[in-house]
């Protein structure tokens, strides 16, 4: 196994990235079935509890997200930015510090030594060798682009700050470690909300500048990553990034101008509201002409997650709502939709791209049927799953607010929502397997040529 | 937009950034009630609470897993208390499993549970809804 993997890897760094993605993502949302089964079922699978198959799904989720990402920036550098990368030995060594430690992780939850932080639930020693792969990647990153001629296109910067900020944040969520952060509960919760809200923000910037870069390569239009509007946008989503991360801390008793800043700055993102909406109708015509390519077919439903998912994160932003719908199944909707249906279908979208593009290999008509398929499924079931999580929450947030029944009664009467939930989930399984296993054997078939 | 222009915007930003993460982590956050309160116990508690991965299942302030209730306020809330947070920690329930902790192991949790508890509400249940869509408590 070893013997092969480093054959592959020597062939094409991005693709063996993509590769190893599709395997994350596959696992993530087995594991993402399995927990969803164990809340809807109590007892269902003891001997391996929700506390270990969360983490896993979480874990796993969360590679296939960078992982793809980093993939296909390795990939467009060279090919299609004109930018050969400054280090080819480097992403090698990105990749197998990123395997070996992603292996050690898993084991840890398997066996159940945590570090128990929520998202990096892993002991904290293994977050060494991951800064030390990201320094990796963000040398060869600014050196290959640093020769670049002429303007950067947004996307450039994009993924720059991307990087940048991940490596911030991803510390700043450590410094729990510290007696000074970790001995007051206020400060400890502040920063890693702090630190996790702005870290989202990050790996956005990198989902979000590969979805310009796929659009100019498809549209054949170099203006969508440079004109004056594109990089307008771009700020504005770094000061949400920056500023907007106390939204999801409301109820934590911080200094009220934390959140009445983020108040403030959450209510920005109207403007980029606004702008979708006014783009809406000449999206759709343009969707109309293209939808017939794969990848495309992928960016247009991101674009439809990407307004639902505004509107919701604009709703919950307003304090009145949020007090209602903290700590429910409303803010899961968020997190799921925002996931599966922005940067899953981004991510979706760049693999499918970049393995037709590397293997010179148009899916063959039945490929194609079963990709088209599995994106119908996935999108039909993510939207059930999606209502299914906003019912169950607005009626735990107002049941909670009434305080009339106790959490387990609650749980109860809203159970129907959470199997409707359980149900869509496996759904979803499905439509994944049903796109990612194309995608995988046609890599397998390029690799091992 | 010319490149200064852009360089000077991503500098202002990042610079204020830096400004105010230094705000979140001195003033921002030492309005804590609990922070003298936060003893030995306490302190052995809360690294209790992540050795089993608590927050999985688990919410403080209402963030966390959705698997079991939030307890920021378990000691305090009416009909539940610490013989009752201990029963749970001892035998677990059909939901939560029992973790076989030592006792030890419970009473630093238990501290550590008591701790938190002093420190804020959550869920607030009795606010008030401002004109400009804030809150405050009652």
């Amino acid at each position: 196994m070893m013997a092969l993997l480093v054959k592959i890897e020597r062939k094409e760094i991005g693709i063996v990235f993509i590769l190893l993605a599709l395997l994350s993502l596959i696992g993530g949302v087995f594991f993402g079935s399995l927990s969803a089964l164990q809340f809807i079922i109590p007892g269902f699978m003891n001997d391996f509890p929700f506390f270990k198959s969360r983490p896993l799904h979480v874990s796993l989720v969360v590679s296939w997200i960078f992982l793809s990402a980093i993939g296909g920036i390795y990939y467009y550098l060279p090919r299609y930015c004109k930018l050969p990368l400054f280090s080819n030995k480097l992403p090698r060594f990105h990749f197998w510090i990123f395997l070996f430690t992603g292996i050690v992780i898993l084991g840890c939850y398997i066996i159940g030594k945590f570090g128990g932080r929520k998202y990096w639930e892993f002991p904290p020693i293994l977050a060494v060798p991951i800064v030390i792969s990201w320094i990796l990647f963000g040398f060869n990153y600014f050196k290959t682009v640093a020769r670049k001629v002429g303007e950067w296109p947004v996307y450039l910067w994009m993924w720059g700050t991307g990087i940048l900020f991940f490596l911030f944040t991803f510390c700043e969520s450590y410094l729990w470690i510290f007696p000074y952060f970790r001995d007051n509960i206020v400060r400890d919760i502040t920063v890693q909300w702090k630190a996790y809200g702005a870290l989202v923000g990050s790996w956005n910037m990198l989902v979000y500048g590969t979805v310009i870069f796929l659009m100019e390569r498809i549209k054949g239009d170099e203006s969508i990553a440079r004109s004056r509007l594109s990089f307008l946008m771009y700020f504005l989503g770094l000061t949400n990034l920056l500023f907007g991360w106390a939204h999801h801390i409301y109820v934590v008793p911080t200094n009220p101008f934390i959140r009445n800043f983020a108040y403030f700055i959450s209510m920005t993102e109207l403007i980029i509201l606004g702008r979708i909406i006014w783009n809406w109708k000449s999206s759709l015509t343009a969707a109309k002409k293209d939808f017939y390519l794969i990848p495309y077919k992928f960016i247009v439903a991101s674009d439809f997650w990407i307004l639902a998912n505004l509107i919701l994160a604009l709703t919950i932003s307003v304090p009145a709502i949020n007090i209602f719908t903290h700590g429910t199944h409303i803010t899961v909707a968020h997190a799921m939709g925002s996931t599966i249906g922005i940067n899953t279908m981004i991510l979706l979208a760049s693999s499918v791209f970049l393995i037709a593009d590397i293997s010179k290999h148009e899916y063959s008509l039945t490929e194609k049927k079963i990709i088209t398929g599995g994106f119908w499924v996935l999108n039909i079931f993510l939207t059930i799953f999606f209502l299914a999580l906003l019912f169950a929450g607005a009626e735990k947030g107002m049941l909670i607010v009434e305080d009339k029944l106790n959490f387990q009664e609650i749980m109860q009467h809203i159970s129907p929502y959470l199997t409707l939930f359980t149900l869509a989930g496996l759904g979803i399984f499905v439509g994944i397997l049903l796109i990612a296993i194309p995608s995988i054997k046609t890599i397998n078939k390029y690799l091992l040529q | 937009m010319s490149l200064i222009s852009k360089r000077v915007v991503f500098g202002a930003l990042a610079f204020s950034f830096f400004m105010y993460s230094y705000f979140v982590y001195t003033t921002g956050t030492a309005i804590d009630k609990g922070e003298n309160l936060m003893n030995e116990a306490s302190k052995k508690g809360k690294l209790v609470f992540q050795k089993y991965n608590c927050i999985a299942c688990h919410q403080i302030y209402g963030l966390g897993g959705y698997m079991g209730p939030d307890i920021t306020n378990v000691i305090s809330e009416n009909g539940k208390g610490a013989i009752y947070a201990k029963a749970f920690l001892t035998s677990g329930t059909k939901r939560m499993p029992n973790l076989h902790l030592s006792e030890d192991e419970i009473n630093e949790l238990l501290a550590y549970l008591t701790y938190i508890d002093k420190t804020g509400i959550s869920p607030v249940k009795r606010f008030k809804i401002n004109y400009d869509g804030t809150v405050s408590e009652n």
